[in-house]
């Protein structure tokens, strides 16, 4: 038997060294989440290997600019947001709300060039015309929606920081967003991959 | 009946003292008290974050939707009774077997389950609350709300009537016009969101509110089983969500996903549906193994053979569960390599499962065991889940698999595994954990008869489906012609029906009257080996007035453990590590507010929206939620929220 008593102030002195609950359980989001979209990726991959050509007759193959400048944007944010978690470990609260910002502006930057891609889309193909229409459109689409929940976070966190909430102490809620982010931006990669680089292969 | 003692139980009585100094020290009991109870308001009552009544209550709606599932299903044998009856029309019998699978699959045996998870989690594991506490409260309003928008359509004339499989083209635009699918999809895209978060909560709360003390090889089986259906809930649930995704937007807007003559196919419906469908068979069955893996050892008087190799199995199967989808499709005409694959791995199932029910017999072979009604309920379960299983390898050999596939022979399996499996676990469940819930006892002899008429039943509903579909019978048709030698069959199952009911009646009365009139139980009188019942019944409002250390994995029986510290000046739990239970910290843990609540509404809002297609509703539910999750997270006090990361 272990039977230490062991009073009450030796537990609440006791240092955390791991990441706290809501860490763990945006880990988990991020887990269903990535099912959702790989669930959507192999829908695309099983009718688009079942088709006889890809992009179907009188579709051309998606032009790469728009997409590239969509990366490297949403990539920067991601950057930028781990920047924004360091400088709140040091303590640095100004830094922080600087970051958070640029974060957050990238992140819009990065709704209009998908508002910009749909724009130039909807020339080629609807969703109601054919598959690939459909399946481009809902996977862009729910990403976007993914991005905007979280240039939702981004700002209420960033509300936060300009309330005072976060220190070098206490920063759950800034590692909560950055985790998210950047799984938002893996997921822009794949979704790169499967929708822009993929049909330059066949 | 007294126990026969054992080894182990001696031990145990030596142990007592050790749990009664687990008892709050003079002044604090008042102290947390304070801090823990709901207060006495109606609003506090609807919008409590204790996982002990929301548990409860989740059980509770559950065996609501059980009920009426229940009489679904009773009102369809009823018209099967006899051949050419009219007590239904085609119409009415599709929904009926539609809202019957949906309602028993979706609302009742995953929800029950779960329900017992989150009022036990805490209580095993040593800890005062669920990791989120709110959370819960929402999943279970979405629960709650999500069946209230399922039966609505019953209120319109328009449930859903594609099966609880829903294939397309059956659900497609052009072949059901009505509201009927859009209720099915919406319906259980937002009940989705319930069984998610739910799963998270449970995940969190496993790997990080842990006892000191309490490693992984310690954790009672129960949580094994929890944990690996959690797991495999956030898995494959996106799979559903893709496929009513496709569904409605195709029904809709006209997207194309299904229909091919824009390039889709309907077999994508099947293999999005199974992929999560296939895994979501073990998501109900898992836990009910880990409630057996907990009852055997109690009423077998020794500890569980083979523990962690049973945890391993139970992981297993979890994993093994996501392999096999296609083994539901082996009739659509899908390659042959596909098929031959599919079928070996449907078989490899059944080894995780052989592991665990060799593990129960040899724990029994090896102890003494009392035949307890807890007990019978989990004899019952093995009985019935082994015919289940051999009737599920029987399915997994492709030939037989053709001859079998869409008649009766596959419901009677379906029933013998989900019916005969789960239903008869939650039953156990429910004897073995009552006196837990309510501190009193229920009816032993009255629970007898319950489980003998119920297992009588059973056996008399369900076997002569066996025969019913190697005579050629199909499912989900409404009637039959005479003749065909169905007659017989067809009359056993009814009347076998019919007597299950009784037998479940019996057990609802038994609850009901021993709710107030049932002995006192105590502590502990299974005289058991897990942490929940070292205190008292029902457990007080803040769980364990000293969080317990655990050095053992019977920790009632071998004196395995200790008292630890009070952590009475907030509502404070403890962290520790995910693997070894390290105390890594205190947590403060948030009381209720009124916007979990709020947001379930407006969630249930933004659906009716979608399902009326009222743009403007839709843009409403949606901001109302958004505000209403801001300010549900807002933080009260920094202290409760903003701790070292």
């Amino acid at each position: 038997m272990t039977a230490v008593p062991i009073d009450d102030d030796a537990f609440l002195r006791i240092a955390r060294t791991g990441r706290d609950t809501g860490w763990w359980a945006m880990a988990c989001v991020c887990g269903t989440e990535a099912s959702f979209f790989a669930y959507l990726i192999t829908a695309y991959a099983y009718l688009a290997t079942r088709a006889p050509t890809w992009p179907p007759p009188g579709i051309p193959r998606p032009s790469l600019l728009i997409p590239v400048i969509m990366t490297v944007t949403l990539v920067s944010s991601s950057v930028v947001m781990a920047a924004a978690e360091r400088a709140i470990r040091r303590g640095d609260v100004r830094a922080l709300r600087h970051r958070l910002a640029l974060s957050l502006l990238l992140g819009v930057v990065f709704v209009g060039l998908l508002a910009a891609e749909w724009a130039g889309k909807v020339a080629e193909v609807l969703p109601q015309t054919h598959v690939y229409g459909s399946l481009f459109y809902v996977m862009t689409g729910m990403h976007g929606l993914h991005v905007l929940a979280g240039l939702l976070m981004i700002g209420y966190t960033l509300v936060r920081a300009l309330r005072g909430h976060f220190s070098a102490r206490g920063f759950g809620g800034v590692s909560v967003v950055a985790l998210y982010w950047h799984f938002v931006d893996v997921v822009w990669l794949a979704l790169f991959t499967t929708l822009y680089l993929t049909p330059r292969f066949t | 009946m007294a126990p026969r003692t054992a080894g182990h139980i001696d031990r145990r009585f030596a142990a007592e003292d050790a749990t009664a100094a687990l008892d709050a020290k003079p002044g604090s009991a008042e102290r947390l008290d304070a801090l823990w109870e709901t207060p006495h308001t109606w609003l506090a009552w609807l919008t409590t974050v204790d996982h002990k009544a929301l548990g409860i209550r989740y059980i509770v709606t559950a065996c609501v939707f059980l009920v009426l599932g229940g009489l679904e299903a009773a009102v369809m044998r009823l018209q099967l009774a006899r051949p050419e009856a009219h007590l239904l029309s085609p119409e009415a019998y599709n929904r009926l077997f539609t809202m019957h699978g949906t309602t028993m699959m979706f609302l009742f045996i995953q929800p029950v389950l779960s329900g017992f998870s989150f009022y036990l989690t805490p209580l095993l594991i040593g800890a005062r609350e669920l990791a989120f506490p709110r959370l819960n409260t929402f999943s279970y309003y979405v629960f709650l709300l999500a069946g209230v928008f399922l039966y609505a359509a019953f209120i319109i004339g328009q449930a859903p009537d594609a099966g609880w499989f829903n294939y397309t083209p059956l659900a497609s635009l052009p072949f059901d016009t009505g509201h009927n699918i859009d209720f099915y999809a919406i319906g259980l895209l937002f009940l989705g969101v319930a069984t998610t978060v739910g799963s998270i909560n449970l995940v969190v709360t496993i790997l990080r509110l842990r006892a000191p003390g309490m490693s992984l090889d310690r954790m009672p089986l129960f949580l094994w089983s929890s944990l690996t259906t959690s797991v495999a809930v956030i898995a494959s649930m996106p799979a559903l969500t893709v496929a009513l995704l496709f569904l409605e937007l195709e029904r809709r807007w006209h997207f194309v996903f299904l229909d091919p003559r824009w390039g889709g196919t309907p077999l994508l419906w099947q293999h999005l549906f199974w992929v999560f469908g296939h895994p979501w068979v073990y998501i109900v069955f898992l836990p009910a193994t880990g409630m057996l893996s907990m009852i055997i050892p109690v009423f077998s008087r020794r500890p569980m053979v083979g523990h962690n190799i049973v945890a391993l199995a139970t992981v297993a199967t979890g994993l093994a569960g996501f392999g096999v989808w296609v083994h539901h499709m082996f009739v659509t005409g899908i390659p042959q390599v596909s098929v031959g694959f599919f079928s070996a791995g449907s078989m490899i199932v059944s080894i995780p499962s052989a592991v665990q029910i060799a593990a129960w017999f040899t724990t029994m072979w090896y102890g003494r065991v009392v035949f307890q009604t807890p007990m019978l309920f989990a004899l019952g379960f093995i009985l019935q889940f082994v015919i289940g299983g051999i009737s599920g390898v029987m399915t997994a050999v492709v030939p037989f698999d053709w001859q079998a596939h869409d008649t009766y022979f596959v419901v009677a399996h379906l029933h013998y595994v989900l019916a005969g499996g789960s239903l008869f676990a939650m039953f156990a469940a429910i004897y073995y954990w009552f006196p837990k819930m309510t501190g009193r006892l229920l009816n032993e002899r009255l629970g007898r008869v319950s489980f003998w008429v119920m297992f009588a039943g059973f056996n008399l509903a369900f076997f002569p489906m066996h025969i019913a579909g190697l005579l050629g019978m199909a499912r989900r048709v409404y009637t039959y012609l005479p003749g065909l030698g169905l007659d017989g069959v067809n009359l056993a199952s009814t009347i076998g029906a019919v007597v299950f009911i009784g037998g479940t009646v019996l057990t609802l009365v038994n609850l009901l009257q021993s709710l107030h009139h049932g002995a006192a139980s105590g502590r502990d009188p299974w005289h058991a080996n897990t942490l929940e019942w070292s205190i008292v019944s029902p457990p007080e409002p803040f769980n364990f007035a000293q969080i317990p250390i655990v050095s053992s994995r019977e920790p009632l029986w071998d004196g395995g453990v200790a008292a630890g510290p009070t952590l009475d000046q907030g509502r404070f739990t403890l962290l520790t590590t995910p693997l070894d239970a390290h105390p890594d910290g205190v947590v403060e843990l948030p009381g209720q507010n009124v916007w979990p609540l709020i947001i379930s509404l407006t969630l249930l809002g933004l659906c009716t929206a979608l399902l009326v297609r009222s743009p403007l509703g839709i843009a409403a539910g949606a901001v109302t939620s958004i505000i209403a999750a801001a300010r549900w997270m807002w933080p009260v006090h920094l202290r409760t929220l903003e701790t070292d990361a």
